[in-house]
């Protein structure tokens, strides 16, 4: 493609027309590869960035979270029943936690009289067990008993993804100020607006959600008014009829600010009711509200509530079972490669033994899951999902993978080396451990290292011997039961609330870090063995 | 058995001390070598003189790198090939199966083709042999072995300020003499070399025969070599290979000028090969 075409004034007797055209083909035939091949690689990198951003862009919203602020006294009654000098009483106090401060959010919000459904609602903003951590830092520092602290609890997933800009679609509106109100808030209050002001943003957000509304059902209109939010239940020509819903008790004033809240869904189809986004605005507008790192999704075990669930358990879990992975294959597999490649006869025994590991290298991962529960765990009678089961199926199943990569490795090393060595009077184990070993492990390291990162994002042979058990408890050592990355990916993709979306996406790019961090560490030690030469 | 090897030794190591001259170092006595089915040595006898070049000349396929590798056994590591005859060498039969052949090849030394140095630092790539085989106490008589083997083989001068500097980034002819260094390090009492000059340049090559020509007065060396020259110029008894038969064996000179069978004369003068 880059040779210039052969000027015809100065063409000698050899470059004729035939010769010509057929360079041309050449040429063209050359550049059209070289199209295909660059064609390959966009498809390639744009399923990649594809990838990434789909993940990322799911997953940023979970590692941020709200958080419910409370300023609160930690009386000794309710936290510490026990008395204060038994800090384990403490962090296992969540009833008594969880009472102080439902009790402290119905006495800002609730009357008296209050009917349970409200009160239930009210205390769906955030999940009892989200108190857990507070009981664990008041246990820590037991001088907290008795004074006033400032606490935060996550709140509860639905209530989070509203904040987030979940659950429903919105549009929020200035209607400027109140001219006169009529009513009380027992009754119902109607409302006019100051004269000339300007309605129609509200009356088209209303217009175009109930186009977009699957079932007719209408959207849901709230009225923000000083402290108090309230519900809209009718427009007249100049009135707007409001029903109370939370916040102060006070009939609105003229000249107070309004503001609307439009909802693109109709209280029933949603999954957080008009008075939770009520006290959410108003909780908000009192700066309770604050966003905060997910540091939950690390330190956590799994829980069935999404805000509360964590990776820890499962980073242990596969650390765990690649340890077991690693202690079984590695060495195996560089024994088997080093006795098939340097000392085996060859003959139809090895070939045989050859054929058998690349095939077995295509086996399925589920059926070594089979082999691991049939064998592991029925014959040998080992607990089930463990690290050590898991890292063993692993181990198996990465262990041809391990001995090709070896194979090939050695394979590489030039046959001088060990000629050099053989006659310098060194035996054949000599040759092997002193030279050509050593000029094969950066290959060997990486071909383990791919096996590894095989191991780490497999989930099939896992599901068979057990490990998709729900595990509340980071495992202490491999006989613990546990669960893995990927597979925790896999039940959390299966959770049927919304949040579990987001809390999946972070937990594959959890995953995709520790990939990552193998193959960095496969870069550096292969550098490292390089670097010896 | 194990009396044998130890005689084998032994008899070695007092000949070396007591630097007697003998006339016969390695004494060949009907060698035959198979590829599987396929022979490539039928029936070969010859005596190897000590403290003498001996070449080994012939056409491309003769069998003579074959036969150069059956004095230190390494055709065993070639798993088709079997040899038969005896190869007596201090009147024990390097053959025999109580002669484990790691001993024999600290006392044969080899010199491959191509220059093969480890990707080590030439410090280590003389002294791996030593190491092995256990011939330094410590590291300063270690220190003298690297010395003395990189001064016999030309090689000190040049390299005495970076021995820790990698083997392999050393020039082709370095390289090469850097090998005979290291086969020297063990100090072997017959030195094969399989065309040491083959992938050298003219220069390169004139140093190694130069060493060639001076580590004759300590060791006994066995070279194969295309270079009908270089056979003329290093060696004192030529012997020319002819598929797989030792033709004619004799002084370097008189197969030369006077070559009794007519294939040598033929090959010598370049009328085939």
């Amino acid at each position: 493609m880059n040779s210039p075409a052969p000027n015809p004034e100065t063409k000698g007797t050899f470059v004729t027309d035939a010769a010509l055209k057929r360079l041309k083909k050449r040429h063209a035939a050359e550049t059209r590869f070289k199209f295909y091949g660059q064609f390959a690689i966009a498809i390639a990198v744009l399923a990649l960035i594809a990838l990434l951003v789909s993940i990322i862009s799911q997953a940023s919203s979970a590692f941020q979270r709200n958080m419910l602020v409370f300023d609160i006294t930690l009386n000794a009654e309710d936290v510490a029943p026990n008395g204060t000098d038994d800090p384990d009483a403490i962090a296992r106090n969540v009833s008594g936690f969880n009472l102080l401060l439902q009790d402290s959010l119905r006495d800002q919000f609730l009357p008296e009289d209050a009917d349970a459904s409200e009160t239930r609602q009210l205390f769906g903003l955030f999940t009892r067990l989200a108190v857990l951590p507070v009981a664990k830092k008041t246990a820590a520092h037991v001088d907290m008993v008795g004074t006033q602290q400032t606490v935060s609890v996550a709140l509860a997933d639905d209530i989070d993804l509203y904040l987030k800009g979940g659950v429903t679609e919105r549009k929020s509106i200035d209607l400027g100020q109140v001219a006169s109100a009529r009513g009380a808030i027992g009754d119902g209050i109607y409302v006019s607006l100051a004269p000339g002001t300007d309605t129609s943003a509200l009356a088209e957000a209303i217009g175009g959600f109930q186009e977009q509304s699957l079932d007719d059902s209408a959207p849901t209109t709230l009225i923000g008014i000083g402290n108090t939010w309230y519900s809209v239940t009718g427009f007249s020509s100049n009135e707007i009829a409001l029903a109370y819903l939370a916040g102060a008790r006070v009939a609105p004033d003229p000249s107070q600010g309004i503001r609307a809240l439009v909802l693109a869904q109709a209280e029933a189809n949603r999954t957080v009711s008009d008075r939770q986004i009520a006290w959410t605005m108003l909780l908000k507008d009192e700066g309770r509200i604050r966003k905060a790192f997910n540091s939950t999704l690390f330190t956590n075990a799994d829980s069935t509530y999404p805000e509360l669930a964590g990776t820890a358990a499962a980073i242990v879990g596969s650390l765990l079972t690649m340890l077991v992975t690693a202690l079984l294959a590695i060495p195996v597999g560089i024994f088997a490669a080093v006795y098939l490649e340097e000392f085996a006869p060859k003959n139809r025994m090895t070939d045989l033994i050859e054929v058998n590991i690349n095939n077995l290298a295509a086996v399925p991962s589920i059926v070594f899951g089979l082999l691991g529960a049939a064998v592991f765990i029925n014959f040998f009678g080992m607990p089930r999902s463990v690290p050590l089961v898991g890292g063993l199926v692993l181990g198996l199943l990465v262990l041809p993978t391990v001995i090709i990569a070896s194979r090939a490795a050695l394979k590489s090393v030039p046959p001088s080396i060990r000629t050099a060595a053989l006659g310098v009077g060194a035996s054949k184990t000599q040759s092997v451990f002193h030279h050509v070993l050593p000029l094969a492990a950066p290959g060997i390291l990486t071909g383990s290292i791919i096996g590894m990162a095989r191991a780490l994002g497999e989930t099939a042979p896992l599901l068979l011997i057990g490990m998709v058990a729900f595990v509340a408890e980071v495992p202490d050592g491999p006989t613990d039961e546990s669960t893995v990355l990927p597979v925790l990916i896999y039940k959390w993709s299966t959770g049927a609330e919304r949040a579990w979306e987001p809390q999946t996406a972070a937990a594959i790019i959890v995953l995709l870090v520790f990939l990552v961090l193998m193959n960095l560490i496969a870069i550096i030690l292969r550098r490292r063995f390089e670097r010896r030469w | 058995m194990d009396g044998n090897v130890e005689d084998f030794v032994e008899t070695a190591r007092n000949k070396q001390a007591l630097n007697m001259a003998e006339m016969t170092k390695v004494d060949c006595r009907h060698i035959d070598v198979f590829y599987d089915e396929k022979q490539a040595i039928y029936d070969i006898s010859m005596e190897i003189q000590d403290r003498a070049v001996t070449a080994f000349i012939g056409p491309s396929g003769c069998g003579k790198s074959t036969f150069l590798r059956c004095i230190n056994r390494m055709n065993d590591t070639i798993e088709s090939a079997s040899v038969k005859g005896q190869i007596i060498m201090d009147g024990a039969d390097i053959n025999d199966p109580s002669i484990d052949p790691v001993l024999l090849r600290s006392r044969v030394g080899m010199v491959f083709q191509k220059p093969n140095p480890f990707p080590k630092s030439i410090y280590d790539n003389i002294a791996y042999g030593p190491r092995i085989h256990g011939l330094a106490a410590g590291k300063s008589e270690l220190d003298e072995i690297v010395e003395s083997s990189l001064r016999k083989a030309g090689l000190w001068e040049e390299v005495k300020d970076r021995l820790a500097a990698p083997g392999t980034s050393l020039s082709g002819g370095q390289q090469q003499r850097l090998c005979i260094a290291r086969a020297i390090a063990v100090s072997p009492e017959v030195i094969l070399m399989d065309e040491p000059c083959s992938a050298l340049d003219p220069i390169a090559t004139a140093r190694i025969e130069e060493l060639i020509d001076e580590l004759r007065e300590r060791y006994c060396i066995v070279i194969v070599t295309h270079s009908m020259q270089q056979a003329a110029r290093v060696s004192q008894r030529t012997a020319f290979f002819h598929l797989g038969k030792l033709v004619e064996y004799g002084d370097t000179e008189r197969i030369f000028t006077n070559p009794e069978d007519s294939r040598t004369q033929d090959y010598i003068t370049g009328r085939f090969g």
